[in-house]
């Protein structure tokens, strides 16, 4: 009911900004007139957008926004990172406050068809999964019968718990929680059987615990939660600029192109694929309004999506979050980046 | 003395007895023990349980406080250090989140090399309240003007303050102690113009702006002076409106030609820079002191004669009142985007320190309402028997003592108000409490540590408030008249 009405507030505010936005006219324009990209993030989410002791930002969906400031602005460091808290996201992103939101958002569908936000790809494929203690026995979410479980109140993850459990025909006790810390709290506490959210929000609690060889996450992911960066609805060229920056970084890890070896190839490849993505032939920067090495300095700016993965989620990181779904198609994952052509 | 007795009576004592030490049980320690925590069943009984209370806090926390870890530069480290020096299995708290984070809980995102800035401006701050708060006593201003001086320049060269900069603060602060030994009033001309002073220190940019800003004001006295002589009520309205205009069309544009023609300024700080403590105590103090001057006049309104006033009044404090305050900060940090026309970047810490401001205003309405109810009527009508027009009577005689009889309910309302500078974390702004703590567990190496950020911040909270209460309790005490 609560998430409804706001939802209702929300698309009748983005409704109005909407109307606002259509008349303001490109984004682009905006961004290089500002000299500035106004990227929205988590106020602190482990691996994918932290703030460090110094003020820096760092962090998987903060790589993504740098390296779209590197393709329009040639400066991955200017960026102004805007934190938002999961209500006030969306309407910061339609109100124009920022250009892009890389805020690990769930791509569905009323978010992308009634709140008018056009999703401009996926650059981390999550599901929701449980973690329970190990002495409870419990090798299988189905097993979960009469479990109570720890839950954040006001996200999709709720709604996934109420959908699994009913469809297997399982009863459950939700504590409600009001963010990931207090969540770790209570399950350490005993407060709950099995404390629930996205995978990768798992392994990074499991990983901070005292004892993670105590506590084992379960095998059934129980949602798709496909997380990437939103625009704004209506300004297409815009969208096409954050998605086809996503595609360079994805398409350079299928090519072998690191911010290594970045300078060597953009002279040297004898790929034509490659050549193309990084302006070294043809003209495909023009077609997005950006010059020819737009791609490049994305890449450059934090490496490839194989880089930007392994140094903020990676299993070398404390997080140590395999590539599972988030591999290349041809390592077995889902990352497919349409041709550069 | 009198023969009167000399026959009659056989011996007269003449030297006292020397005292004899009262009984054990009417002495020292036992006597107060007796007085005090065991004068009857039901308060033995209340001090049995509060020894079990303290002596359960004591089993349940006592081991994880004397484990306290301060030097660590994560989680992970800290559990080694202490499983390291008490043993497998030892519990303990992790204080060296605090001292790795201690600048982003004080500063926030400030930028490092100008932290010398908001240090100033809070040893300025001290000094401009000096005459407000510590008027009547020149021994609390030596004591507190003291230790602000010193911390303040001792803080400003630790963090590496420009010497310019220094010499400024020692110029003001040297003017302060001489205004303190001497008449302390000729410090009031810096407290009114600290305001300017403090944003433009915290902000930064032109100095152009708080300058055309000061010259609103100047050109609407001039224009008091001018027409004063005709009409009284005109001069005024005209002064407010000339202020007004020149503030909306022309202050921007005049400091930003200034600014071309002869650059002056210091670094500018966006304010999402903003946080931790810095945050709180900016909204905190802004509030506190716009909410007051705001609430006295909504009180005068609502206890107006006049019809539209009070209506004005009424529906403004009942409409504040009955919405909670989370609601006005989500309009003031969403609805107004949509409302204002697109492009226009209006201040997000402005908007919000004018949302608190609102709401403890109308709060603070009401105490005061409630202390000018609760003056005798013959005050006023004393006040009018002496042919005071409306606005000397409030100044010279209601509102001293109003004000005097609010004084518990006033400082709760700014207490509450500070207190609820916490709930900028809704929308995305970085308060110590939650979201700056949260920030700092969404690190790597932080993650996991729950309980240290929160008795941190709520320590450091309770300092504050409890400060204030104190000063209450003080003020109290020094305006007491008694009822003669």
């Amino acid at each position: 009911m609560k998430k409804s009405v706001f939802l209702g507030t929300a698309a009748a505010a983005t409704l109005i900004a909407g109307m606002g936005v259509a008349q303001e006219g490109s984004t682009l324009a905006q961004v290089q007139e500002r000299d500035e990209l106004n990227c929205g993030v988590n106020t602190g989410l482990v691996g994918f957008a932290a703030p460090d002791a110094n003020g820096n930002w760092t962090g998987f969906d903060v790589a993504l926004c740098r390296a779209v400031a590197a393709a329009v602005l040639s400066d991955s460091s200017k960026v102004k990172f805007v934190p938002t808290t999961g209500q006030t996201r969306f309407t910061a992103l339609s109100s124009g406050e920022v250009d892009v939101l890389a805020r690990n958002s769930t791509w569905t569908y009323s978010r992308d068809t009634d709140l008018k936000l056009d999703f401009a790809g996926v650059n981390y494929y999550d599901g929701q999964g449980f973690m329970v203690r190990k002495d409870l026995g419990v090798t299988s979410a189905k097993e979960l019968d009469g479990a109570t479980i720890c839950i954040q109140t006001g996200t999709t993850t709720e709604l996934n718990l109420a959908d699994y459990f009913r469809a297997n025909q399982m009863d459950y006790t939700p504590v409600n929680i009001d963010s990931n810390a207090e969540g770790e709290q209570q399950y350490m506490a005993g407060a709950c059987d099995a404390y629930t959210t996205d995978a990768s929000g798992l392994a990074a609690t499991r990983a901070a615990f005292a004892d993670p060889e105590n506590h084992i996450i379960l095998p059934e992911i129980i949602s798709k939660e496909p997380l990437g960066p939103a625009v704004r609805h209506g300004d297409n060229n815009w969208g096409d600029i954050v998605g086809w920056t996503l595609n360079a970084l994805v398409a350079a890890e299928e090519y072998g192109v690191t911010s290594k070896n970045i300078e060597e190839l953009s002279k040297s490849s004898n790929n034509p694929e490659v050549q193309r993505l990084l302006g070294s032939t043809d003209e495909l920067g023009a077609m997005l309004g950006l010059d020819a090495e737009w791609a490049k300095r994305a890449i450059q700016a934090g490496g490839n999506y194989g880089e930007i993965f392994a140094a903020n989620i990676g299993e070398q990181t404390p997080i140590g979050l395999a590539r599972g779904l988030n591999a290349q198609w041809t390592q077995g994952g889902l990352l497919y980046a349409p041709p550069f052509r | 003395m009198s023969d009167t007795h000399a026959q009659t009576v056989a011996f007269v004592r003449d030297t006292m007895l020397p005292a004899a030490p009262p009984p054990a049980q009417q002495a020292g320690a036992v006597r107060w023990l007796r007085e005090n925590l065991f004068s009857g069943p039901v308060n033995t009984v209340l001090t049995l349980l509060g020894l079990a209370i303290i002596w359960f806090l004591y089993v349940a926390f006592g081991d994880w406080f004397a484990h306290s870890v301060w030097n660590a530069d994560s989680l992970p480290e800290c559990r080694d250090i202490i499983a390291q020096t008490w043993g497998e299995g030892a519990r303990g708290a992790c204080f060296a989140v605090i001292r790795e984070r201690w600048n982003q809980y004080v500063f926030g995102f400030y930028p490092p090399e100008l932290y010398w800035r908001p240090v100033m401006t809070f040893g300025l701050l001290m000094v401009a309240l000096m005459p407000v708060l510590f008027g009547a006593s020149l021994s609390i201003r030596r004591i507190v003007l003291s230790a602000t001086v010193a911390l303040t320049l001792l803080a400003m060269i630790a963090l590496g303050a420009p010497i310019v900069w220094l010499v400024f603060a020692v110029a003001i602060m040297a003017f302060a102690f001489y205004a303190s030994e001497t008449e302390i009033t000729r410090l009031l001309p810096f407290s009114a113009l600290f305001p300017l002073l403090g944003v433009w220190l915290l902000w930064g940019g032109s100095l152009w702006g708080p300058i055309f800003v000061l010259v609103g004001p100047v050109l609407g006295w001039i224009t008091w002076r001018v027409l004063s002589p005709r009409s009284a009520m005109l001069a005024t309205i005209m002064a407010a409106l000339v202020t007004v205009v020149f503030w909306l069309f022309v202050a921007g544009d005049a400091a930003g030609d200034a600014q071309n023609l002869l650059p002056m300024g210091i670094p500018a700080v966006a304010s999402s820079s903003f946080g931790g403590f810095l945050l709180s105590i900016t909204i905190g103090v802004a509030g506190i002191a716009l909410s007051l001057p705001l609430g006295i006049v909504l009180a005068l309104a609502r206890r107006s004669d006049m019809f539209l006033i009070t209506t004005l009044a009424v529906v403004f404090i009942e409409f504040i009142r009955g919405v909670p305050l989370i609601t006005l900060l989500f309009v003031a940090s969403l609805l107004l985007n949509y409302f204002l026309p697109p492009g226009t970047s209006f201040d997000i810490i402005l908007r919000v320190i004018i949302m608190v401001t609102v709401f403890a205003a109308a709060y603070m309405a009401e105490v005061i309402r409630g202390g000018l109810a609760a003056l005798p009527k013959g005050q006023y009508e004393a006040a009018d028997a002496l042919g005071l027009d409306y606005w000397k009577a409030q100044r010279l005689i209601v509102l001293p003592q109003a004000l005097k009889i609010s004084i518990p309910g006033i400082v709760s309302t700014f207490i509450g108000m500070f207190k609820d500078t916490t709930l900028v974390t809704f929308v995305g702004l970085y308060d110590p409490l939650k979201s700056m703590s949260d920030a700092v567990r969404a690190s790597t190496s932080w993650k996991g540590i729950y309980w240290e950020p929160y008795i941190f911040v709520g320590f450091i909270f309770f300092l504050i408030c409890f400060g204030m209460s104190r000063y209450s309790m003080y003020l109290e005490r020094r305006l007491q008249r008694g009822h003669r």
